[in-house]
């Protein structure tokens, strides 16, 4: 099955790019558009942000985004019907990305369930540590999908081990590494030494590491990639979608945005 | 010092646990072997009883409230009985300097060299800044714009005992938006900094260290009835993450004579939509975590509470208070800002004690409780309960909110 996922299939083929948009920022119908225009501009993989009430682990961009969307009728249902409707035009691989509540309270099966129905292929569930996603595991895995882990730099050899054998046990497409210590949209990332950890991470796990939170320019999508297997792009890019105009000016720099890092990655 | 109820994976009962980023789980995990090592050791008890004792002003006394239990029970026909367990007379004015003292002393065992702080109606944080400036270390406290504007003197007295006051204004702009916020700071800055959680909520091991440093309210009170002749009937707490509560419950759990009620803010009533009784009429769920009872919406976004009381105007609820609620062990019911506000208005007047918001809505529902356990017992009972904190804070909301609440003659502040 792994071998076989979208997601796989797009790590051995090239360093990978993924794009996070906070679905319903600034509409549920814009969203669709951006997420077109994200794959349109060279992002393989997108992360499909379900805004949440309480999110202690973002920044204040990625805040703002999930209360506008919030605002605006966003929520893990109308992230789910985003997802149904890229996935009936496109094999992007899609990643379901947001806090543990919204899933805990649809219960865990029945979220399993739509996600995988709505063309979802993994979750990323930021407050959901390994120790507590057992379950979230194995119900994805009965239908095809996997949970993504976070490692970060304060990560002990334990925890590094924790995931190899959860991996060993259920298996993951990839793992995404938080390239420091802080809130998305942290500020003084260095790229490259966060690249060089996220080899020394895919040489312990066997499975490819992206590197996220604070990529925003050609130069740390360079950086990083010239080492991890992939990069993540959120705040830049919700920052660009904040700071758009109008509907065609939050494509264009969404599109411009995209290019650029595609650029800074392949240029390796 | 009562041995840990807490499971080894950090649950009680289905709640509990660690529901957080990856980069706080090491934090937790040290903490948590910090905890176990560090707070447990003769050495660590012997300063902290000391501190408890000349700083704090520990033993807190019980105090019998003759006028108001008759004010309650004119004929004494179900209520024998009422007493305070005093923690308003703690240095600070609140129960909460119990923990913030213990987890800065803790803080500065394990080499921490900042220290963070989330806080509602301003007693966490004026207790976590009393106690870094006795400890020497940089004090930060979040706290809602709203609540800095309800809580405005607790405001001045962090900042006069040297901590900053950090506004919040995501959100709600109160408690459970300041915890997000320090949540955000701790984990940018978790390799020096100890985040000082104020109630028996948060991960895993918060809930069951913040309960061990509050244990001391119970085990003291249980002395204190045994020494006047019994146990109570039973001992009643205002709840709003629980800390006092489970401060003061801990040390009956195992009493199975004593009945324990939890009391939470309805706010404008249950009915309304605007309350913060999580245990009456939330559902499980995970919020700054843990998993408890919290109050949220059918696509799981979290729900604004409302109080009167910045300290009980919270969507969530320590674990253990869901445990207790499921097993049955404890009992939570509510009363409203109203209900609140004309018992505090009584107390006062029979008892000359000024109560803190929060700590009124334990006593909002005692007559219920005594009726209730009386009938039940065949005999009228004898109440404990937590006067968890003092009004002095909460002048400004008293006097615009009670005056009009009151019958004309006794206006005339």
């Amino acid at each position: 099955m792994p071998t076989e996922s979208r997601l796989s299939r797009i790590f051995a083929s090239r360093r990978v790019l993924v794009a996070y948009l906070c679905v319903g920022d600034p509409s549920l119908d814009e969203s669709l558009e951006l997420a077109r225009a994200c794959v349109r501009a060279g992002a393989d993989v997108l992360e499909l942000g379900v805004p949440f009430s309480d999110p202690a682990a973002d920044g204040p961009v990625i805040a703002r985004a999930g209360a506008r969307a919030l605002a605006r009728g966003g929520g893990l249902s109308a992230t789910l019907r985003v997802a149904s409707a890229l996935r009936t035009e496109s094999d992007v691989p899609l990643v379901l990305f947001g806090y543990y509540n919204p899933i805990y309270v649809r219960g865990e099966a029945r979220a399993v369930d739509e996600a995988a129905d709505a063309g979802i292929d993994a979750f990323l569930v930021v407050d959901l540590p390994l120790e507590e996603a057992g379950t979230l595991r194995r119900l994805a895995a009965n239908r095809g999908l996997t949970v993504v882990p976070l490692l970060a730099p304060t990560s002990s050899p334990q925890r590094i081990e924790a995931v190899r054998l959860a991996h060993a046990e259920v298996p993951m497409d990839f793992v995404y590494y938080v390239s420091v210590t802080g809130i998305t949209g942290a500020a003084g990332v260095q790229a490259a030494d966060a690249g060089t950890k996220a080899r020394t991470l895919r040489e312990a796990l066997g499975l490819p590491v992206v590197v996220g939170f604070g990529i925003d320019s050609q130069e740390k999508a360079r950086a990083a990639g010239q080492q991890a297997d992939g990069v993540v792009v959120g705040t830049a890019l919700v920052r660009a979608i904040e700071e758009g105009q109008s509907a065609a000016d939050r494509v264009e720099r969404v599109s411009s945005l995209i290019a650029l890092l595609r650029q800074g990655l392949d240029g390796t | 010092m009562l041995p840990p109820r807490v499971s080894p994976s950090g649950t009680f009962g289905p709640f509990g646990g660690r529901y957080v980023a990856e980069t706080l789980v090491p934090a937790l995990d040290e903490l948590t072997s910090a905890f176990h090592t560090i707070v447990f050791s003769e050495v660590f008890q012997t300063e902290l009883r000391e501190l408890l004792a000349s700083y704090v002003g520990r033993p807190t006394p019980l105090t019998r409230a003759h006028r108001f239990a008759r004010w309650l029970d004119p004929e004494a026909h179900f209520l024998h009985r009422l007493y305070l367990k005093r923690e308003d007379l703690c240095h600070t004015g609140a129960h909460k300097i119990n923990n913030a003292l213990g987890q800065a002393l803790l803080a500065k065992k394990m080499g921490k060299t900042r220290i963070i702080a989330e806080t509602g109606a301003g007693q966490h944080g004026v207790a976590t800044a009393t106690a870094c400036a006795l400890f020497d270390l940089p004090c930060f406290v979040y706290m809602g714009a709203e609540d800095i504007r309800r809580q405005a003197p607790n405001v001045g007295r962090m900042k006069l005992l040297g901590a900053q006051v950090i506004p919040v204004t995501s959100g709600s702009s109160t408690l459970k938006d300041a915890m997000n916020e320090a949540l955000r700071d701790w984990v940018t800055n978790v390799r020096t900094t100890h985040y000082c959680i104020g109630s028996t909520a948060g991960p895993h091991p918060y809930p069951e260290l913040v309960a061990t440093l509050q244990s001391v309210i119970g085990e003291e009170a249980r002395a204190q009835c045994l020494a006047l002749g019994s146990l109570p009937d039973a001992v009643v707490a205002c709840v709003g993450g629980g800390s006092n509560a489970m401060g003061i419950f801990r040390a009956f759990l195992d009493d199975p004579s004593v009945a324990l009620y939890g009391v939470e803010a309805a706010g404008d009533g249950v009915a309304s939509g605007h309350h913060a009784a999580t245990l009456t009429a939330g559902r499980i769920g995970v919020l700054h975590g843990s998993k408890s009872y919290v109050l949220c919406d059918d696509g799981g976004q979290i729900q604004e509470a409302h109080s009167i009381s910045a300290g009980l105007d919270y969507p969530g609820v320590g674990p253990e208070h869901a445990w207790l609620k499921d097993s049955g062990r404890a009992h939570y019911l509510n009363a409203t800002d109203n209900e609140a506000l004309v018992v505090l208005d009584k107390l006062g007047k029979t008892e000359g004690i000024l109560a803190a918001l929060e700590t009124a809505h334990a006593y909002a529902r005692l007559r219920d409780i005594a009726r209730d356990l009386a009938e039940q017992r065949g005999h009228p009972v004898t109440l404990l309960v937590s006067h968890s904190g003092r009004g002095d804070k909460d002048l400004e909301t008293l006097l615009t909110r009670l005056l009009p609440l009151l019958p004309e003659p006794t206006r005339a502040y």
